[in-house]
């Protein structure tokens, strides 16, 4: 498929190096490995300097986009943040999170346009902590400084996005998340039309993207329409419109930008196949759906189960065989001591193969 | 009369307004920046609403400058202007008694549209490409032979503030009305659905040429802008758009999506209006002295404007303001 | 299991999907339907669109897109009055629409 270069009218400034990093809230139990993969490549493989401060805290975005933390609030939090990293003597802030990384743009450039509120942010800061902050002099997203540093990965790559047994490129579809283009385009790569920071990627490392009708559609988390019990089904319709979408396209794996949009890829599968009895890809056995930081570990010859890929809903085993990743079964459920941490009980999509 | 008169713009509004000057003895010298005289026209198929050949207008037009031996300057770009000079993009100067801007429009660039896949998708157009694949005689890029369905959609740079196109563009409704139903007499089997938010016929036969698409063509119209066009598997375009008339989002593939693209300001009026009295309008045209009793005239005595230049016009109404321009630089030099 | 909720289903009008071929009898039959403007004069001046949602331009639409359901309750409204035919700019023969599409759909009921 002829892809377009328009995601070369956008792009932004990424920083090389020195980066203060924040958490997801979600993540680490969602996709419990992939930010300690992110910092193993970022510090280990790419000899970079990433700090992190263990007092940093949630950016409060969930509760914002419920109604439940207003304005005020988040921007203090996110002062504060801001505050840590001036401490620490960091310039160039990166957050694991879209929802985070939308908020952060949103309020720095709420700042640039009402100096005022900014002000006050300084001052409720300074007053409940003692406080005071630099405004960073880089923000990204931690998908942009893995795609910046894409061809050193690849560089170093173990493996390529090609399946080992027949030599094409897999066939992957991206979902970069609502708040991480469509608030503000410009701040994100590829714009949010044309993204290309998973796509770039992806690229770098042999595999092909599909560029599928509903790729920009919103997987539907909303927070408070999955948070409301009642309004689940219109969060779970939205993933389903994707998968629909994109299953005539065959796609050997699912690679998402988001904390939420990952989380709800991979179990929305599982919901859509228990209520319904439909299952997307291979053998009715789901689309694997990986984090971004995954993706790359896989690349760079990470141990699957080492990265947490055994709390997938969707089976990964059939993508680690199509990339010639060896595995040890037996090891998929062991913890990082050896121990027996427990199997789940199979679901009906996961067909108890593994 | 010893006096000269510099045209800026060989298209038709140009060449009418040297014709007229020239058939009463003024001298008029057309400076144009292509290689060759007709504008945009050269490049159309046939024009709305009587589906006459757009050659039939522009041969004329083109013979009789010939035939006059009206001075043309080719390949000519003007980049500055004062009240009785202009400068080329070689630095030469040449002097007039008066100046006719008539430098028309840009064609919108459909790429800044990102969401419509312009240039990324083969089977997304333009009306322009649609005019020039007319008088080439083949629609290309069509993977299908007998097209199912086609959708043309309206407003693509005009009346959308995301691209700074405030204004509309005017003609592009009756273009595409005439569009669908060259279309449907190419692809009898085919159902063309346009996608508008209003529909303004303003012309002499255009509603009647409306309402024709609709009954005789079986045209259909759907009051709604698409919001985004993407590529399904087998090569169609998904389109989406809301009903507007039932309230509910409508989604449909088709075999080809033409954009109608609108007119945008010339690049070139920024440069005219470096100097006082020549002035734009928010949307990038200029703006004449009045709108309704000097509008082809500007703030200085001998500076004047006719056609695109000043707003989105008609081939007719374009010849015309040629006309009345010309009257307008006879007046003033004469005094 | 109880989910507390069920996936919803979506409210475009597909026409990929959508059956057209009672839509494109009506419109051979009536040709002039293709010619309304959707002023909904019909509408403002309807005695049952005064007392009901009942609307012949909306209707109609529904008719050319393809969405029959509940249609033919809602023209089963009408009181054949006539008077959107006097105020049609169109001239279209609304009565005869109005009983053709009632014809056409009758097996949608």
């Amino acid at each position: 498929m002829a892809y377009n270069n328009s995601w070369q009218e956008y792009q932004k400034d990424i920083a090389d190096d020195k980066y203060f990093y924040v958490r997801s809230c979600i993540r680490q139990n969602f996709f419990p490995g992939s930010e300690a993969v992110f910092l193993n490549i970022l510090r280990n493989d790419l000899g970079l300097d990433v700090k992190e401060e263990a007092i940093h805290t949630s950016c409060t975005g969930i509760g914002y986009h419920s109604d439940i933390i207003p304005l005020e609030t988040i921007m203090t939090v996110v002062a504060r943040q801001f505050a840590l990293m001036t401490e620490a003597g960091y310039e160039n802030f990166i957050s694991s999170c879209i929802t985070s990384f939308g908020i952060y743009t949103e309020i720095l450039e709420t700042w640039h346009e009402f100096p005022e509120t900014e002000e006050r942010a300084r001052e409720d800061l300074y007053k409940a902590t003692g406080r005071t902050f630099k405004k960073p002099k880089n923000l990204a997203h931690t998908s942009d400084i893995i795609f910046h540093h894409r061809e050193k990965i690849a560089a170093k790559a173990k493996f390529k996005l090609v399946n080992s047994k027949t030599g094409e490129p897999l066939r992957v579809v991206d979902h970069i998340g609502c708040h991480y283009a469509k608030l503000f385009p410009k701040k994100g790569l590829g714009g949010s039309e044309f993204p290309y920071v998973i796509a770039g990627m992806v690229h770098a490392w042999g595999g092909d993207i599909i560029d599928y009708p509903e790729r920009r559609h919103c997987c539907g988390f909303g927070f408070r329409n999955y948070l409301v019990k009642a309004n689940r089904g219109s969060s779970v319709a939205n993933s389903q419109k994707k998968f629909e979408s994109m299953a005539p396209f065959k796609p050997d794996l699912i690679v998402g930008n988001c904390p939420g949009c990952s989380m709800f890829l991979d179990k929305w599968q599982y919901t859509i196949h228990e209520l319904e009895g439909v299952a997307y890809g291979e053998n009715n056995r789901g689309i694997p759906t990986l984090t971004y930081e995954e993706m790359a570990g896989l690349v760079l010859g990470y141990n699957p189960w080492d990265m947490g890929m055994q709390m997938h809903q969707i089976d990964v085993e059939p993508l680690l065989d199509k990339l010639g990743v060896a595995y040890d079964p037996s090891e998929k459920y062991l913890g990082v001591n050896g121990e027996y941490i427990g199997r789940p009980e199979d679901a009906s999509i996961n067909n108890n193969c593994y | 009369m010893n006096k000269e008169v510099l045209i800026i713009g060989g298209g038709i509004t140009g060449m009418q307004c040297a014709i007229s000057l020239t058939e009463i003895g003024i001298k008029a010298t057309i400076v144009e920046k292509s290689d060759k005289l007709g504008g945009k026209l050269n490049d159309w198929y046939k024009l709305f609403p009587t589906f006459t050949s757009a050659s039939e207008v522009i041969n004329p037009i083109k013979d009789r400058v010939k035939a006059l031996g009206i001075d043309v300057q080719l390949n000519s770009e003007v980049i500055k202007l004062t009240p009785t000079t202009i400068t080329l993009s070689d630095h030469t100067i040449i002097n007039a008694d008066a100046i006719v801007i008539c430098s028309g429009f840009d064609i919108f660039d459909a790429k800044r549209k990102e969401e419509y896949g312009y240039k990324i998708y083969n089977n997304v157009i333009t009306s322009v490409d649609l005019e020039r694949m007319f008088c080439e005689g083949k629609v290309e890029n069509l993977d299908n032979d007998t097209p199912k369905r086609i959708a043309i959609l309206h407003c693509v740079g005009s009346r959308d503030e995301k691209v700074c196109q405030t204004h509309c563009s005017r003609v592009c409704c009756v273009a595409g009305v005439k569009q669908a139903i060259e279309l449907k007499e190419l692809y009898p089997k085919s159902e063309i659905f346009n996608f508008y938010m209003d529909i303004r016929m303003f012309g002499s036969g255009y509603e009647e040429l409306y309402k024709e698409a609709q009954i005789k063509h079986n045209i259909h119209f759907v009051r709604g802008r698409i919001s985004e066009a993407a590529q399904t598997i087998d090569n169609k375009i998904q389109i989406k758009a809301e009903d507007t008339l039932i309230g509910r989002p409508l989604k449909m593939s088709v075999d080809l999506l033409v954009l109608m693209v609108g007119m945008s300001a010339g690049k070139s009026n920024k440069d005219f209006a470096n100097i006082d009295g020549v002035n734009q309008n928010n949307n990038g045209f200029i703006a004449p002295k009045d709108l309704f009793i000097d509008s082809v005239s500007s703030d200085i005595d001998s500076i004047f404007y006719a056609g695109c230049v000043t707003s989105p016009k008609s081939v007719g109404e374009s010849i015309t303001e040629g006309i009345a321009a010309a009257n307008k630089v006879a007046k003033f030099l004469k005094s | 299991m109880s989910w507390g909720y069920t996936i919803n289903r979506a409210r475009d009008i597909d026409m990929d999907s959508n059956d057209m071929t009672t839509s494109k009898l009506i419109l051979e039959k009536i040709p002039s339907l293709q010619g309304c403007i959707a002023c909904g004069a019909c509408v403002a001046t309807c005695s049952t669109g005064a007392l009901t949602k009942y609307s012949l331009r909306k209707v109609h639409t529904l008719v050319r897109r393809g969405e029959y359901s509940g249609l033919l309750e809602e023209l089963n409204k009408c009181m054949l009055c006539g008077k959107c035919q006097l105020v049609c700019p169109r001239g279209i023969n609304t009565r005869a629409v109005i009983s053709l599409i009632k014809r056409e759909l009758g097996d949608h009921r």
